[in-house]
């Protein structure tokens, strides 16, 4: 077995991302993602790859898609004042159908807010990352481990279905370090009929483009690529499952957030409460099975978010709201206490009993 | 031992997070599950600083420590901030070169290390986080001392070298420091 | 039968869209002319803008993208690091590159990326039907300063081949006009080098094309030629305005 070595989350995706075959990377500092851009800057020229610090995010995310366009691996990352910056350029990889991966290290908002760890970008990652009908896969690791391997996973995933991925952590992920096996390195060749790389004169040009004038031929393009959104969501959804055999009442967590749960669930078993939890990994597509079967045999289901409260509204769909989904939640950059979490986890106890 | 939430604060400066750095690559030596956070932000140059590590046999849950089992307070502010948040049985360690005051706690066991003049003392100013390490791993136990020197390679570069046996040494004097 | 005029290679067949008057078929041709006289074609990839040359990368028969407003200097920095051999270029208009995209502009320039811009100024927003662009000239009517642009307001045209030009950065800088043969000619002599500086790895050349809308400006193409030099050239007057290389072999 590989070698555990010990890393911050953010740099466990910058070295994940190497090992993944991209070779260009490009960002604008932003707390508290900046490891990933100081570990591609120190690693990047020795590997004979790209780093560029980016003039702004805006111009980032562009140069995002013009590497994409090339067939070649890219990232960038921010946090999230960054994310809202890139939406324009994120909304234009989903309009020509470019993989990319875009990794947010979420901090408190709106505004300029804080840069304490936060959930608070769940809504813009799930559903408005910018303008039109378009997602992103979206995945939430809740360890360093998993930083690095779901690095290598949404690149997988961007490629195949050509939609940009996302990595939806947050500063705590980002800045603790954690045992991680990095995954074996791997060389990535392009092989992307569409991508621009010169014609040789050999071929009718490519064109990189989300401009449609007429709007049966947008519309076509919209129909299609929900295709390709429907087969993601039956495909790749994934989740864990906690404790979740006997549960009668289910925690819903990602992330941090899932990481705190445990410790509540964990001591909510020792005072004899059946209760389990579903982390969900992608968020979108969001893992709805699981949810809709948990509705069928626990009595109540509790949303725990750095958040005022958005993947309760994906929950309470999953669910069909056929039991109460309450929420535990600190928001601005605090986490819930376990001691908060279990609180929660004794009123769905006791309140229908 | 199970889970030991450990929680190292004091000015930025003082070395907190490496002295976490350390014990979590021990702990990754030593083949133990665990998790290292630091404080981060505009608090890291000059303000308070602090870190959690955990260090367990089973996979470790929240990554926050907020009712720490060790507390080591480099400085008053710590002491005042985190004392009653240390949970009942666990053990604080106090450098009282830089702490006039007692820990008020009762249930708790309280370890008093003048740190800071240890250090002066032994001509490594910088070390004192060094030597309130030393002092936790003998009273608390979740590493062993075996093997610290190539755990700590791997936490000061080759570059420093020299600095490994004098980071060695700190560590060793808390260790054996009875008092 | 001899040969003696041919659309250049790389030009696809898609009829044009401009406005009849319009100089950017022009423009259109002498990058074409460019890329075919150096023989590149199958090793470059453009940049499309958003603004009347949007439909560019119909035009252009080498590999294209679109890019959003104002980002193609990005967008082309992210191709040419992925493909440092192939040649990339962008075609940008005033509202382009001068305004919602000069940071794009100036910090491609400064870091002296090995790509060729054609900037194409027309001191107006054509696509969206007239309005004031940042190197409108003083007093210009359009239909968001339909007074005329007032400079105590609304601030002064920005002269960009000036601007950047003071920059250490970028390797060659020269604005030219496509009014009448000669400057036609020269035109021509500049985009050329722009490409050939890329190709001997130079770096960022920027040639600015001071140019026509006859249709927003409310001239005949005749008048709109005349208005391109009696108004036009004094304000953003013609030449090099940065060389790096023939500096150095002066030097």
């Amino acid at each position: 077995m590989a070698e555990k070595v010990l890393m911050k989350g953010n740099e466990a995706i910058a070295e994940a991302a190497i090992r993944a075959g991209c070779m260009h990377y490009f960002g604008y500092p932003i707390t508290p993602q900046t490891e990933i851009a100081a570990y591609m800057a120190k690693r990047m020229p020795k590997i004979g790859g790209v780093f560029l610090q980016a003039e702004s995010e805006i111009a980032a995310i562009n140069m995002v898609y013009g590497v994409a366009g090339t067939g070649f691996r890219v990232m960038t990352s921010s946090s999230s004042p960054g994310i809202s910056l890139k939406g324009e350029g994120i909304s234009y990889l989903a309009g020509a159908d470019l993989p990319a991966l875009i990794v947010n290290v979420q901090r408190g908002g709106p505004g300029l807010g804080g840069i304490q760890p936060s959930q608070s970008d769940y809504f813009q990652a799930t559903r408005g990352l910018g303008h039109g009908d378009f997602h992103l896969i979206v995945m939430a690791p809740a360890s360093v481990q998993e930083m690095a391997d779901m690095t290598a996973k949404c690149f997988d995933l961007s490629d195949k279905y050509r939609v940009p991925a996302m990595i939806l952590a947050d500063g705590t992920l980002g800045q603790m370090m954690e045992p991680v096996v990095l995954p074996e390195p791997t060389e990535y060749k392009p092989d992307k009929p569409w991508a621009v790389t010169g014609t040789n004169c050999e071929r009718k040009h490519n064109i990189i483009n989300s401009l449609y004038l007429k709007p049966e031929e947008l519309e076509k393009t919209n129909f299609e690529r929900f295709e390709r959104y429907k087969a993601i969501e039956e495909n790749e959804p994934l989740w864990e499952e906690f404790m979740m055999d006997d549960a009668e009442i289910c925690v819903a967590a990602f992330g941090i957030a899932a990481r705190v749960s445990k410790n509540a669930i964990m001591a909510a078993r020792e005072k004899g409460i059946k209760v389990g939890m579903i982390r969900p990994i992608t968020l979108w597509p969001f893992p709805k099975k699981p949810f809709k079967a948990a509705a069928d045999k626990c009595k109540a289901f509790i949303s725990v978010e750095l958040s005022m409260g958005q993947m309760i509204e994906d929950v309470q769909l999953a669910t069909e709201c056929k039991v109460p989904v309450t929420l535990c939640n600190r928001a601005g950059g605090m986490i819930p206490s376990p001691e908060e979490v279990l609180e929660a986890i004794e009123r769905a106890a006791g309140g229908n009993k | 031992m199970a889970t030991t939430q450990i929680l190292i604060a004091g000015f930025g400066g003082q070395g907190v997070l490496f002295a976490g750095k350390c014990i979590a690559y021990k702990g990754l030596e030593e083949g133990k599950q665990l998790s290292w956070l630091p404080s981060y932000g505009p608090e890291m140059r000059g303000g308070t600083a602090n870190c959690s590590v955990i260090i367990s046999d089973t996979p470790v849950g929240s990554p926050i420590v907020s009712t720490p089992d060790v507390l080591t307070a480099m400085n008053l502010p710590s002491l005042d901030k985190y004392e009653d948040a240390t949970a009942k049985g666990g053990k604080i360690f106090v450098d009282s070169s830089l702490i006039d005051r007692k820990v008020n706690r009762t249930d708790v066991d309280a370890y008093y290390i003048p740190a800071t003049k240890l250090a002066n003392d032994a001509g490594f100013p910088t070390l004192a986080n060094m030597i309130m390490m030393g002092k936790m791993i003998k009273e608390a136990g979740f590493v062993s001392m075996d093997g610290m020197k190539e755990a700590l390679s791997h936490v000061i570069s080759a570059k420093r070298a020299d600095m490994l046996d004098i980071n060695l040494k700190a560590i060793e004097i808390g260790y054996n420091y009875e008092g | 039968m001899a040969v003696v005029f041919q659309k250049p290679k790389a030009l696809t067949d898609a009829p044009l869209h401009y406005c009849p008057g319009c100089t950017h078929g022009i423009i259109h041709r002498l990058v074409a002319e460019a890329i075919d006289e150096l023989g590149i074609e199958g090793k470059t990839v453009g940049v499309a803008p958003v603004g009347c040359s949007v439909m560019a990368y119909d035009y252009f028969a080498c590999d294209m993208v679109e890019a959003a407003h104002g980002r193609a200097p990005a967008v082309a920095t992210g191709l040419k690091r992925a493909l440092p051999e192939n040649i990339i270029f962008t075609y940008q208009g005033d509202g382009d590159l001068a305004s919602i995209g000069m940071a794009e502009t100036v910090h491609a320039a400064t870091r002296n990326e090995n790509i060729t811009v054609i900037f194409v100024n027309n001191a107006i927003y054509g696509m969206t039907g007239g309005q004031m662009a940042p190197t409108s000239l003083p007093g210009q009517v359009t239909q968001t300063s339909p007074y005329g642009r007032d400079t105590a307001t609304v601030g002064f045209p920005i002269r960009v081949s000036e601007m950047l030009s003071t920059l250490d950065g970028p390797e060659f800088i020269q604005r030219v006009a496509v009014n009448n043969v000669k400057n036609i000619n020269a035109a021509k002599k500049a985009i050329k080098k722009a490409f050939q500086n890329q190709v001997e790895g130079k770096g960022f050349s920027l040639v600015e094309v001071v140019s026509t809308c006859p249709t927003n400006w409310g001239l005949t193409p005749q008048k709109a030629l005349e208005w391109v030099e009696e108004k036009m050239i004094p304000y953003y007057p013609l030449g090099v305005y940065k060389d790096r290389s023939a500096n150095k072999e002066e030097k």
